[in-house]
């Protein structure tokens, strides 16, 4: 092989191509970043605000952008009182840290990420499991604070175990799921029917 | 206290004493300490997957006491750390030959190892007989902090960061004395990176969707960018070991791997951006870049076997050519084509946090990191036994460690394509037909098709493990009677 390297397989070339592309790609994701985070933060169209647990939540299909889409209806308060926005933030957030500090995510799936034994959570608060709009509330926090003594039948034979979730955590997760569940996830999932088109064909 | 404490140091430290070998530098000898401590975490990584396994067949097993997710975690966080562990070792290994010139700070750079395995070793404890904590930000930083693959409590991540650090001043400060190469100045950046980037990991948020963006800035850009780049310097570097590849050839191959997967790989995190709270215009961006990903990969075994192929596979350590004939396959195979039958918005939908990802995930992990940590254990193993022949005609015609490849390789390919039909099944039924709910969720999980797979899933760990079992042995065998020297290479500078 005695023959010159030919310019486009030169060692120089490529070391220069290979800076310049990682710069410009890396550039380009701190700009998207930017755009992201703001167009993502709290009570904002796509994740809204906090208090959002103050009302009807529901995922319906939107015929003009042709996909699943939350609908914020009228005012549902969460265990049946009104929220400010510092009440409902406190309340999500114990439910946040409760579900890292129990390790929900390493069996469940949270936005469609985590583990694969147990159903995702990420519209968990519109399920229709939980029978219809009257009972949900108290149906999950019996649920949380012993998953074993009100376990949801299924065929699977799978338990959630006892976390050691208290009262006060169990209405933090209860919080936090409802305020989840009017992130606009662009379709995800596709073709949910909620506890109300349940209740309402 | 301090009697007792110097006693059990002692212990410790004599743990590793058969590091101590005369046919070692010094960074060799920390990278046996590492490679070793590697091997275990491998072996516990494989035994919780089984239990997890079992869990799958038969819910009750352990239930209570180590449920699903303590075993997952386990599993999951073993195979980080083990990985990172043969990473470490392997850059050490290669640091002082590399550079020409003795390491700035390898003491530093062993007490750097004990704090991290003493750490690693607390972590894991603590995983296992506490669990879960109450929803405080005191269980997110001395218990658990409940984020997938990175549940390392706070005060493990900031000693992680610190003993990066050292490794990291190490690195750079030996090169700095030694000489720089094209491979010594990727990898160098690339270090600056992918410890910048778990540092994106390391705080907490109660947006749901910020908190997601951010933990695929870890996971993402370490696992199809960082990673890779690491890889690729580790590879560079032994195939001009094993093979006497041309260092100009090596390293522009090398650069072209940088352009190909950087070019790719840092747009392409847009995969993950597709359904978490995240605007739209991630499903174009996010599609087309990542859709190119498994290009570089296609290059990487375009590179690897065309080298193979000049020097006619003579090569000085056959296990090792093996593996990494095994990694160039297993990373195409496992990150390029089953990313890339998910990746884009259209598919991802239906598939996305399904058996599918689990399924992608064993054979992109396994194919592209496992193996490549596994050549270098060899290398290191044929070094320390005094760099003796490991070519052909070995003792018993090296019969364990080609029955590991075949064990190891062929478990974990059927365990992968027993968790992708369970994804199908999970993507069509669950997903597709019934709409997502709990109901539809259990309907998937309980179906015969499921069930079936979840089995033979298990079956394969098992094969997976008694790959793993004969490997242990090998390792710690192979070469061992061998009076023969390694075979010679003639470089062609
Ligand atoms: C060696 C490199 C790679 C490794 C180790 C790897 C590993 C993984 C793992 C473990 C997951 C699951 C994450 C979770 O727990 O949620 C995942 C997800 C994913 N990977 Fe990779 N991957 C690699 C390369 C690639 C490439 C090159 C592509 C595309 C061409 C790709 C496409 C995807 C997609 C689309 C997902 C999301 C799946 C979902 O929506 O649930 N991966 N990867
Ligand atoms: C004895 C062999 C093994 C068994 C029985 C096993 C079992 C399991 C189980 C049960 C899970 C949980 C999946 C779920 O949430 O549904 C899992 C996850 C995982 N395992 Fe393994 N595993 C084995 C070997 C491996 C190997 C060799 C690797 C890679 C080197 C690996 C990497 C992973 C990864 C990355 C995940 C997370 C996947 C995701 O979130 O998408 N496992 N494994
Ligand atoms: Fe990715």
């Amino acid at each position: 092989m005695s023959q010159q390297t030919p310019n486009w397989a030169s060692e120089a070339r490529w070391k220069k191509i290979a800076i310049w592309v990682t710069a410009g790609s890396f550039v380009l994701l701190i700009f998207l970043t930017f755009d992201t985070l703001s167009k993502t933060s709290v009570g904002g169209e796509r994740v809204r605000a906090y208090s959002v647990i103050n009302q009807e939540i529901d995922y319906r299909f939107d015929a003009q952008k042709n996909r699943f889409m939350p609908v914020i209806g009228k005012e549902a308060p969460l265990f049946g009182k009104v929220v400010t926005e510092a009440e409902a933030e406190q309340l999500v957030t114990l439910g946040k840290k409760t579900v890292q500090s129990k390790n929900c995510m390493n069996c469940h799936t949270l936005l469609g990420n985590g583990a694969y034994y147990a159903p995702d959570l990420t519209k968990a608060w519109l399920d229709p499991n939980w029978i219809d709009a009257a009972n949900r509330e108290n149906l999950m926090l019996a649920f949380l604070k012993d998953p074993v003594g009100n376990a949801r039948a299924n065929a699977s034979g799978r338990k959630m175990p006892n976390l050691g979730i208290t009262d006060e955590e169990a209405h933090g997760i209860v919080a936090f799921l409802k305020w989840m569940s009017a992130i606009d996830t662009n379709g995800f999932p596709n073709n949910f029917k909620t506890i109300n088109a349940k209740e309402q064909p | 206290m301090s009697a007792i404490l110097s006693n059990v140091s002692g212990k410790v430290t004599s743990l590793f004493a058969f590091t101590e070998s005369p046919h070692l530098n010094g960074g060799q000898k920390l990278a046996s300490k590492y490679f070793t401590v590697a091997m275990v975490l491998f072996l516990a990584q494989l035994l919780f997957g089984l239990l997890a396994a079992i869990q799958f067949i038969w819910p009750n097993f352990l239930f209570g006491w180590l449920d699903f997710s303590v075993n997952r975690m386990v599993h999951t966080n073993a195979m980080v750390v083990w990985l990172l562990y043969g990473f470490l070792g392997s850059v050490y290994w290669f640091l002082e030959e590399e550079s020409g010139t003795e390491i700035v700070g390898l003491k530093l750079g062993v007490i750097g190892f004990y704090v991290l395995t003493i750490a690693v070793t607390l972590v894991v404890l603590v995983y296992l007989l506490i669990q879960t904590g109450p929803g405080k930000d005191a269980s997110i930083w001395f218990i658990n902090e409940g984020r997938e693959y990175i549940e390392a409590p706070r005060w493990a991540d900031i000693g992680i960061v610190v003993v990066i650090l050292v490794f990291f001043y190490n690195v750079a400060a030996t090169f700095a004395k030694g000489r720089w190469s094209g491979v010594s100045g990727v990898l160098t950046l690339d270090l600056i990176a992918l410890a910048g980037l778990y540092t994106a990991g390391m705080f907490y948020l109660t947006n749901i969707t910020a908190d997601q963006y951010w933990w695929w800035w870890v996971i993402h850009l370490w696992v199809e960018a960082t990673w890779e780049v690491l890889v690729g310097c580790i590879m560079a570097w032994s195939l001009m070991h094993l093979l006497g590849a041309r260092r100009k050839i090596v390293q522009t191959w090398l650069y072209i791997e940088v352009a190909l997967m950087f070019g790719s790989g840092i747009l392409g995190l847009g995969h993950h951006y597709f359904w978490i709270g995240t605007p739209d215009y991630w499903f174009s961006i996010g599609g087309f870049f990542s859709a190119l990903e498994p290009i570089p990969l296609v290059a990487m075994v375009v590179h690897s076997v065309y080298d193979a192929g000049v020097h006619k596979f003579k090569a000085t350590n056959h296990p090792a050519m093996a593996w990494i004939i095994a990694h160039t396959f297993g990373n195409f195979i496992g990150a390029g084509v089953w990313g890339f039958m998910q990746t884009l918005p259209q598919i991802n939908l239906y598939t996305h946090g399904t058996q599918w990802s689990a399924s992608h995930g064993h054979i992109a992990f396994f194919g592209a990191y496992a193996t490549i940590n596994i050549a270098f254990f060899y290398m290191a193993v044929q070094k320390w036994r005094g760099n003796v022949w490991m070519s052909g005609d070995l003792p018993g015609n090296g019969w364990k460690w080609k029955w590991s490849v075949g064990l190891l390789n062929f478990g974990v390919l059927g365990m992968t394509v027993a968790l992708l039909i369970a994804g199908y099944e999970q993507a069509f039924i669950e997903r597709a037909m019934q709409g997502s709910t709990w109901d539809a969720y259990f309907a998937a999980q309980s179906h015969p098709w499921f069930r079936e797979a979840m089995v033979w899933r298990t079956v394969f760990g098992l094969v997976t493990i008694g790959g793993l079992g004969l490997l242990i042995w090998d390792l710690m065998t192979i070469g061992k009677d061998e009076s023969r020297p390694s075979l010679v290479l003639t470089h062609e500078e």
